[in-house]
């Protein structure tokens, strides 16, 4: 069983990104950046399948320009067979990046493709649906949870209020949840070895021939902050302010 | 113009969302259908065509439709999609699972968890987890849009007499099978709907401390209880009361947040809370800056006594 794993670099998640001055983009000059946490779920779980030997080749391709080697390096060391860079010099939108990964889906044939459920930049969370879609295959979203029988993947999705399980066929396309797995932690000796592994490119447009889109950004903002507070000294002040001050009856 | 809500329903009740997404809607002054699919919506769409913003309700049954699978949705609505200048969901769980599929069919954009509408079809929405918003423009032949309805004044519930129609329903695309759930019940309010929200860091310290601290305030002021990824991830709530980026945005009344440090990703799941209270020891902690009242305090001595007073 072969599986591809998509992988995005994003910014790390603890920082806070601004607007460039002129509010043309988000500024993230000289911010710490690294692969995607549910995409870090997504290629762990991977993994595991090829430790239960379950999988036997597992191929990690990103999109972007040649600042993306880092994370499929990050890849490679996990345990990645293979890494792929697709070469685009406009960053995509979500369409674009699906229609793309649905030509290198066509050239590989992975019985299995893996993402996250998210990516930390855009926040929009469609890739692998939309991947599933232009393929007509299965998909699971939101993924806690992947067990293979017979052929057949079994998967616990998180949705409102608790838990499902669905059954399909592969090829699938299934997006993990941070719930799937804990990500292991990758070792000095890997990374130096995964910077001598070759990285296999491929131009964006050999893949899809139309990966623009209709949005247009026009304008990044800073989001309306909330007042500013106050500090209460004591519990009974706490509830007196809510009560008098905003008109809550505890 | 015509504009198409997806409904999310549970077969005899429309989601809150709903009313919101209606709202939503209006800001395109055309006119609005309801869809609502599902095994059995007969019900359901009979109250729904009480709503008088809208001008029908687009009914679909079928067995196969009792689990909404994705790629049977997705279908749906690519059906009807034609018909639709505009398209819009609440952004729950339940639309981000097949809209993107149907956004990716149709060829066009999907733009989630929409805050402002403008005209011309232009949007606000937050990306990096709500530290910015994006402001953008779509050009595309259908507006395929999910809805941060937080931000959205419920529709009126009634004096409408919307037209119900039935329309065929496509036969199962059998991709996938669903085999079982598991919704954790609760006599407490949903997290989404509750006035009050109380949620609890991993300074709890326990799953035994997460209920024993909380719980009696939580009760005595008819709250729901939410949680913070640590707390989850350490196994002192269950998953579904997470709130934040990748759990549930919540905008209640009052949001009490105990012992949590104020991370992007949980301020994200709670910053349109009209009044947020927090209670840390830590008197530089990030949460504070999202407070409209800050108690510096031991939360283990600062809860009960909350709960003292509230009593007396
Ligand atoms: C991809 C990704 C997505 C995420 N999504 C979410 C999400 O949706 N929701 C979410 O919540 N998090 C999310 N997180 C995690 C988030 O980044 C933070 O790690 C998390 O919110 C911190 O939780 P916490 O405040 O409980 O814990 P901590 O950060 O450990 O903070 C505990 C706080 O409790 C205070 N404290 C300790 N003892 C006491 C006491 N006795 N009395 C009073 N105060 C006390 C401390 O001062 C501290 O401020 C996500 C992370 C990633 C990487």
């Amino acid at each position: 069983m072969k599986i591809l794993v998509a992988i995005k670099r994003v910014q790390d998640y603890n920082v806070k990104v601004r607007p460039k001055s002129d509010g043309s983009d988000v500024d993230i000059d000289g911010i710490k950046m690294g692969i995607n946490p549910f995409d870090e779920n997504a290629l762990e779980e991977a993994l595991r399948l090829r430790e239960q030997e379950l999988a036997t080749e597992i191929t990690v391709v990103s999109i972007g320009d040649s600042k993306n080697e880092d994370v499929l390096r990050h890849g490679l060391a996990m345990g990645a067979n293979r890494a792929i860079l697709i070469e685009s010099e406009e960053s995509l939108q979500p369409l674009g990046v699906a229609k793309v990964l649905k030509g290198l889906v066509e050239k590989e044939k992975p019985d299995l493709i893996l993402l996250g459920k998210l990516a930390l930049d855009s926040d929009a969370g469609q890739t692998g649906q939309m991947l599933a879609g232009l393929l007509n295959y299965p998909q699971g979203t939101f993924v806690s949870k992947i067990e293979i029988d017979n052929n057949k993947l079994i998967v616990t999705r998180e949705i409102d209020g608790g838990t499902n399980i669905l059954e399909m066929d592969m090829p699938a396309v299934l997006t993990a949840d941070l719930r799937l797995n804990e990500p292991r932690f990758v070792k000095l000796p890997n990374l130096m070895m995964a910077r001598k592994k070759t990285i296999e490119k491929i131009k964006a447009s050999a893949l899809a021939s139309d990966t623009s889109t209709k949005l247009e950004l026009l304008e990044v903002l800073v989001p309306p902050s909330r007042k500013a507070g106050i500090k209460v000294s004591s519990v009974k002040e706490l509830l007196e302010k809510l009560k008098d001050n905003e008109g809550i009856q505890l | 113009m015509k504009i198409l809500v997806i409904a999310e329903h549970n077969e005899s009740e429309l989601n809150e969302s709903v009313f919101k997404v209606i709202s939503a809607a209006k800001s395109w002054n055309g006119e609005v259908d309801l869809l609502v699919m599902g095994k059995n919506t007969v019900h359901v769409a009979q109250k729904a065509s009480k709503i008088k913003d809208i001008k029908s309700v687009i009914r679909l049954d079928g067995i196969h439709l009792e689990h909404l699978l994705a790629e049977d949705a997705a279908k749906i609505v690519e059906m009807l999609s034609n018909n639709y200048q505009v398209i819009l969901a609440a952004h729950s769980w339940f639309s981000r699972n097949f809209l993107p599929r149907v956004a990716a069919v149709l060829n066009v954009s999907l733009i989630t968890d929409v805050l402002k509408i403008e005209n011309n079809n232009v949007y606000t929405r937050p990306i990096y987890a709500g530290n910015v918003h994006a402001k953008i423009q779509s050009k595309d032949p259908i507006q395929l849009l999910t809805i941060h309805t937080s931000l959205f004044e419920a529709c009126a519930r009634d004096g409408g007499n919307a037209e119900i129609i039935k329309k065929d329903t496509p036969p199962a695309m059998n991709l996938t099978s669903w085999k079982s759930e598991k919704i954790n019940k609760s006599d407490r309010p949903a997290l989404i709907d509750a006035k009050i929200v109380i949620s609890g860091g991993r300074s709890l310290g326990s799953e035994e401390n997460f209920d024993k601290v909380l719980s009696p305030l939580v009760d005595e002021l008819g709250a729901a209880l939410g949680a913070t990824r640590a707390a989850v991830d350490a196994g002192y709530a269950p998953n579904e009361i997470q709130v934040g980026q990748t759990g549930v945005v919540v905008s209640p009344e009052l949001y009490m947040a105990v012992g949590v440090s104020g991370a992007n990703q949980h301020i994200y799941g709670m910053k349109d809370s009209r009044v947020v209270v927090a209670i840390n020891n830590d008197p530089d902690a990030t949460i504070f800056q999202f407070a409209d009242y800050g108690l510096v305090a031991d939360l283990f001595d600062a809860i009960p006594e909350i709960n003292k007073l509230i009593k007396e």
